[in-house]
């Protein structure tokens, strides 16, 4: 950079000499994001340490009963142990992939649980946790992963749309959604709607989420962008795509922006609740970075042992969000070793009850190929249609 | 019945849809105080609010993005693309986003979208005002591809297209924006010529000449002008290219056994080589000689200068047509 910045100072100067009062100023190294946990920094939102020591923070703050936080830690096993599930389903050869949630528990029923039923949900194809907040039996992304069907869930009865492959497309939708909401006048009151769009670190570089941003800028959208920074895409760090935290893009496009501890369950939530508050009241969008981790692979395709070191692992390991939850209730004396072995029980057989109904989930029909193509149906697809059947049928002893 | 122009029939078109339903939105650049850069968005806004005909900032994913997030919400958008050649940066939000939303969601979710876009060349403009992208879609599965050609088509089918619950790409001949013909703008929607079929524009005898959009006015005049040497062209008008609407075609090739498909877009992997190999399929008794396409040529859209070497025009059309007949 040194060398960049003299070398401007020169062709400024005519070129050939250099001039002496244009000493560049080194420019500060940008950070890279890798060990910010620092409690101290009101820019930083964390509640519980990761010991599960509760602290204050001067803007935010959750008020709950015992059982809710009980609440909030069953959630975190449950979802982590449906997720474990997940993984070895695929690596039984039941999925066909597998995206994992682990490590990310915190800040998706955090976020997830404090939405208000009326809010929507656009997700991408990870936030299998935000799912199980609204009451979708977690059964249903398994179709979509197995291959025997495209998801489908009612989006409109769950108020949380289907899972989105392509980057960052979403944020769009979500956008033009919260639009809508203002146009059917649903903002401004305590009932209002809003809108809570999840993307990733990796996404925030992609042409439409700054679309996205911009859109919501423009027409004051009720829309909440909850970026889990969980600081790779598949391999690629974050630090080697942005060169600023990535809370601060919400300035350059007129909202405000927040980082809030990932793995904190009681702080995502918080911050969550005030955004999206501020946005049911017509207060425009915002920008949540929940400051996360991926500890295990982007999907069951990949291997992160090529890309970062155990340590980094480790390091992470110890800023668990379920263990902290479960720090926390210790320490506050809210639950004892029967509970915590009755959530582990729960969970198991959620997982058990999941792992059989993966298995037993039917077989599209073949002629499934052409079902839901146009909501009017297409003359083209009726022909191709008939002639597929007609041409399954010819085998003898075809069934179809 | 009215005397108007195409620009001014997309116009009523819209005006009328507007009035009908309150979920209609119009959204794209410019389309707002300015009236379009074409200005087939004229007083729009001005009679229906900013709310309904939103200037959008400039960035087309964003458009169709936003555009299918309020379809979801149950509007139902018509979005301006500028130009035929600015539709790229949506590229992603049309093929995998608008035109796939309904089959991922398993039927649930419909996205009543359409997108007008100005569209071919003829109008002496630098790059990428004069492209013929419409192949790209009408590849793809879940859009269904309409091009209008005449001033009573713009202004019924833009409202079947927003009236229609499927994802509609709507291409609009902008070289003959300002051609007149009369609109029949009396009667009902339901009454009118339906969307998806295509339409003998002129009967003839000895050979069919298959053109959609801007080229079928071109194709008129070449019938117009084959008269004169003594040949009867059938010139068909394709108008919905996806799905093709293919029956008035193999009626017409079953009677005269020669058939020529016009369009500005390159031959390579075009709508006329769909239109031909269904062609050869269903009318192979019936054929006295191969089907010939004439096109725009295989490379980048050319300087504005060369145009009209690169244009299908009336003679080129001749041409093919005599060919035909040296079989």
């Amino acid at each position: 950079m040194v060398n960049g910045e003299r070398a401007r100072g020169t062709t400024k100067s005519g070129g050939t000499t250099r001039t002496a009062a244009k000493k560049p100023t080194p420019r500060k190294k940008a950070t890279t994001d890798r060990s910010v946990a620092n409690v101290a920094d009101p820019a930083f939102v964390q509640l519980l340490t990761p010991d599960g020591e509760r602290v204050e923070h001067p803007d935010y703050s959750v008020d709950f009963t015992d059982q809710e936080y009980r609440d909030l830690y069953r959630d975190l096993v449950i979802v982590r142990r449906l997720d474990t599930e997940g993984t070895t389903l695929q690596r039984q050869g039941q999925l066909g992939i597998w995206a994992s949630l682990a490590g990310q528990e915190a800040a998706q029923i955090g976020s997830g649980r404090a939405l208000a039923e009326q809010d929507m949900v656009f997700p991408t194809y990870r936030e299998h946790g935000v799912l199980w907040t609204r009451d979708i039996d977690p059964i249903m992304p398994f179709g979509l992963f197995r291959g025997v069907d495209l998801g489908g869930w009612d989006a409109q009865k769950y108020r949380f749309q289907g899972y989105t492959i392509v980057i960052g497309a979403q944020t769009l939708h979500a956008t033009g959604y919260a639009m809508g909401i203002t146009k059917d006048g649903k903002v401004g009151t305590d009932d209002g709607e809003a809108v809570i769009a999840y993307f990733g670190d990796g996404a925030i570089s992609q042409g439409d989420v700054n679309e996205a941003f911009i859109y919501a800028a423009a027409y004051d959208a009720p829309v909440v962008f909850f970026c889990q920074n969980n600081q790779y895409a598949i391999s690629v760090p974050v630090h080697k795509q942005a060169k600023t935290p990535l809370f601060k893009r919400a300035d350059g496009f007129g909202f405000p922006g927040v980082r809030v501890d990932g793995n904190d369950v009681l702080a995502t939530y918080a911050v969550t609740k005030v955004a999206m508050d501020r946005a049911r009241h017509g207060q425009g969008p915002g920008l949540i970075e929940a400051f996360t981790y991926r500890m295990g692979a982007h999907t069951t395709t990949d291997d992160p042992t090529r890309y970062r070191d155990k340590s980094e692992e480790e390091e992470w390991r110890l800023k668990d969000p379920v263990a902290r939850m479960r720090g926390f209730l210790e320490k506050q004396q809210l639950a004892d070793d029967d509970y915590f072995a009755s959530i582990d029980a729960e969970a198991a057989e959620h997982a058990l009850s999941l792992r059989e109904r993966v298995l037993t989930l039917p077989e599209p029909k073949p002629s499934a190929i052409f079902d839901h193509v146009y909501p009017n149906g297409s003359p083209l697809l009726d022909a191709e249609r008939a002639e597929f059947l007609a041409y399954q049928e010819s085998f003898e002893g075809s069934g179809h | 019945m009215l005397q108007s122009t195409i620009g001014k029939g997309v116009n009523l078109g819209l005006r009328r849809a507007l009035e009908d339903d309150s979920k209609v939105l119009i959204m794209g650049e410019d389309i707002g105080r300015l009236g379009g850069v074409f200005r087939v968005t004229d007083s729009l806004q001005k009679d229906f609010g900013e709310d309904r005909v939103i200037d959008t900032p400039l960035a087309e994913s964003g458009i169709v993005g936003t555009a299918i997030g309020l379809a979801m919400r149950g509007y139902r958008p018509v979005c301006e693309i500028q130009f035929d050649g600015f539709v790229y940066p949506a590229f992603d939000q049309i093929v995998c986003q608008l035109a796939k939303m309904h089959n991922r969601s398993m039927g649930k979710i419909a996205l009543p979208v359409v997108i007008r876009i100005p569209w071919g060349g003829g109008i002496g403009a630098v790059e990428h005002h004069s492209e013929s992208p419409e192949a790209y879609f009408a590849h793809t599965a879940g859009l269904k591809v309409v091009a209008c050609s005449n001033p009573n088509d713009a202004y019924w089918m833009i409202q079947q297209a927003i009236a229609s619950d499927d994802p509609i790409i709507f291409f609009e001949p902008k070289r003959r924006y300002h051609e007149k013909g009369e609109i029949s703008d009396d009667g009902e929607l339901g009454g009118a010529f339906p969307l998806h079929k295509a339409r003998v524009a002129r009967e003839g005898t000895d050979c069919t000449v298959v053109a959609y959009g801007p080229m079928v006015r071109t194709c008129l005049d070449a019938a117009t002008a084959a008269e004169a040497d003594g040949r009867s062209l059938e010139v068909i008008d394709m108008r919905t290219l996806s799905p093709l609407d293919m029956e008035p075609v193999y009626d017409s090739v079953k009677r005269t056994g020669r058939l020529v498909i016009v369009h500005e877009a390159p031959s390579n992997v075009g709508l006329g080589a769909e239109i031909a190999t269904r062609v050869m399929q269903e009318c192979f008794y019936s054929l006295e000689a191969p089907v010939l396409r004439v096109t725009g040529y295989n490379t980048p859209y050319p300087q504005s200068r060369l145009e009209e070497e690169y244009l299908p025009d009336l003679d080129r059309v001749l041409d093919a047509v005599d060919r035909t007949f040296a079989y």
